[in-house]
């Protein structure tokens, strides 16, 4: 099994399948900032924060205790959730800008505390062993990111989804109906930053080097832009904005100075001209049931004995 | 020792004050963390780098002209990148916020690299005083003249001019100062000039005080000066004020008793730790949850 997948692995341009798991690893870590802001409207611009904290737990498990990485990633992810929710308890009182900038300072003061700890190696950064497992990183990413959509998405619809859109819609509304604004607030963040805390640590593993200053605010607002860019709160969207703006750097390297700048200038123009988004407001679903009824309907047409069934 | 590191701390909070009445100017106006702003702290230091070094200018007049640059600079961001995103989620305004920001350091790195640039070293007549315990430089004490006169400046502006009523009233209730017919448009014009003048003038402050410019050092200025701006109390001009010399201070302080690799974090824990404990910061308004 093993050896087939990594067969696959070996036949993929190595470039080109650099690309590709680097926007299967931006997947995960732009959902999971899409449930806090998209879908329960709780602006985090520390993400990045969380990605870090996920990536050293996960090189520090692989390092030092050698857990095989299956486990390791889960435990990556519960332990990135319960500092996600030791941290969530007392800021998620702020609300809007506040928040936004608690998020920010305690982005920071992790970046700092990684690059002055022993056991992360200083600033300096660590070298991450490769995984214990048979499967190859690639499709690893790729099996999280698929189950991370597919998880999200049922979260959306799911009793809880509804109660953070609640929250994102109008607070004092859905106080007023009974949710509780701080559990529940809580577990969005507990939940985005579980994600944050797995595409950590595949990263780590994928690239097998990390350093504190990788996971800067520069990060977070690559990040943050991914979820804006495809439509807050929109699944397909927040897919499209990982994929495009993890691929972007490589499609501008034609014009390699001007990279960041054109970068730059691309996000004034899009928020300019389609504030919520390039996928924002489109319905998906409605569409794609369009489709398929349209086309439901026009074979019935044009077979009459199949209407009769 | 500590009269020494007082004033080491009220140097640089004064320019972090300046930095930071920028902020919560705008703030004020039309509640954008306008993400955008350290950066032209950055064009401003460079503006008078250029000046100073090639055209051999005084650093007076050096200074007037970068505050005067980075005053229209201010004002086309603000018509480019903001206006139209004025009725629109703040959360689209501030992504726009960052691009502009990621722009012009990119911009920045493009045009002088990136390695530290240095004022020319006859610019500054450079003297150490002794006061009681301490040494001070002449620049540390004009830095502070110059940001005490900048801000009193600011505070007869706002409060004493025509323009100033107009900028309050603005703050105050947006749309029915447009109803009173203030044109608004004109008074977030005006305040984004005045906010990227101080900034400029921030710029060239720190550029003299650590010798240094270089195309990254509006970032994490930028950070710290919100962090002074919201521990003031944003939107509150002498908060900013406040917050900006206390934040210099505990930096400059927790620098000298051993924690200087942790020199950032300072400033950033003290935010979050006001932010948790009285969330409109020392002297803000509390704002009333609107049902």
């Amino acid at each position: 099994m093993g050896h087939f997948l990594q067969s696959i692995v070996g036949s993929v341009d190595p470039y080109t399948l650099q690309i590709i798991v680097n926007i299967g690893i931006a997947i995960p870590l732009a959902l999971g900032l899409n449930v806090i802001t998209g879908l329960t409207g709780q602006l985090s611009l520390g993400h990045a924060a969380f990605m870090s904290i996920g990536a050293f737990i996960g090189a520090i498990l692989t390092n030092r205790l050698g857990l095989p990485f299956e486990l390791n990633l889960i435990l990556t992810g519960l332990l990135t959730a319960l500092i996600g929710v030791l941290i969530g308890f007392p800021i998620l009182r702020l609300t809007g800008d506040y928040l936004a900038i608690c998020t920010l300072g305690f982005a920071e003061i992790v970046k700092v505390v990684f690059l002055n700890l022993d056991i992360t190696n200083k600033a300096l950064g660590m070298q991450v062993v490769p995984a214990k497992t048979s499967i190859p990183m690639p499709i690893y990413v790729w099996v999280v990111a698929i189950i991370s959509i597919v998880f999200v998405t049922f979260l959306q619809s799911s009793r809880l989804g509804r109660a953070l859109k609640a929250i994102r819609e109008d607070e004092i509304a859905a106080e007023a109906m009974g949710i509780n604004l701080a559990i529940y607030k809580v577990k969005s963040f507990a939940i985005g930053t579980f994600l944050a805390g797995i595409g950590g640590c595949l990263y780590a593993h994928f690239i097998n080097y990390i350093n504190p200053s990788d996971f800067g605010f520069l990060k977070s607002v690559d990040i943050l832009s991914m979820v804006v860019l495809g439509g807050l709160g929109s699944i397909p969207g927040t897919v499209f904005g990982a994929a495009v703006l993890s691929a972007a750097p490589e499609f501008l390297r034609f014009m390699s100075q001007y990279r960041m700048l054109v970068y730059g200038a691309l996000l004034v123009c899009l928020m300019v001209f389609r504030p919520n988004g390039l996928l924002g407001g489109v319905n998906f679903t409605g569409m794609l049931m369009k489709a398929l009824g349209r086309r439901a309907s026009e074979t019935l047409a044009a077979d009459p004995k199949r209407r009769e069934l | 020792m500590f009269l020494q590191q007082l004033i080491n701390g009220v140097a640089l909070g004064s320019t972090y004050a300046l930095i930071a009445l920028g902020y919560t100017m705008v703030y004020g106006i039309i509640t954008l963390i306008n993400f955008a702003h350290g950066e032209i702290f950055m064009v401003g230091a460079f503006v008078g780098l250029l000046l100073i070094t090639y055209f051999k200018l005084n650093i007076f007049v050096a200074m007037f002209l970068s505050m005067s640059f980075c005053m229209i600079l201010g004002v086309v961001i603000e018509l480019v990148a903001y206006r139209r995103l004025r009725r629109s989620s703040r959360l689209s305004a501030l992504i726009s916020a960052i691009g502009v920001s990621i722009f012009l350091s990119s911009l920045a790195l493009m045009i002088f690299g990136a390695d530290a640039k240095a004022f020319p070293d006859d610019v500054f007549p450079l003297r150490q005083i002794k006061i009681g315990s301490a040494e001070v430089s002449t620049l540390q004490l004009s830095i502070i003249g110059i940001s005490a006169l900048l801000m009193l400046t600011l505070e007869f502006i706002v409060q004493k001019t025509k323009i100033g009523k107009a900028m309050r009233a603005t703050s105050e209730d947006y749309t029915a100062a447009a109803l009173m017919g203030i044109n608004v448009n004109r008074v977030i014009s005006f305040t984004f000039a005045l906010g990227s003048a101080l900034a400029a003038a921030g710029g060239m402050l720190v550029g003299l005080l650590f010798n240094a410019v270089t195309f990254n050092m509006g970032l994490m200025a930028g950070l710290k000066a919100f962090a002074a701006a919201v521990l003031g109390g944003i939107g509150s001009i002498p908060g900013a004020m406040l917050g900006g010399v206390l934040l210099g201070v505990t930096e400059v302080f927790g620098v000298a008793i051993g924690y200087s690799s942790y020199r950032d974090a300072i400033a950033f824990t003290i935010l979050v730790l006001v932010l948790l404990l009285k969330p409109t910061g020392l002297l803000g308004q509390k704002i009333q949850k609107k049902v």
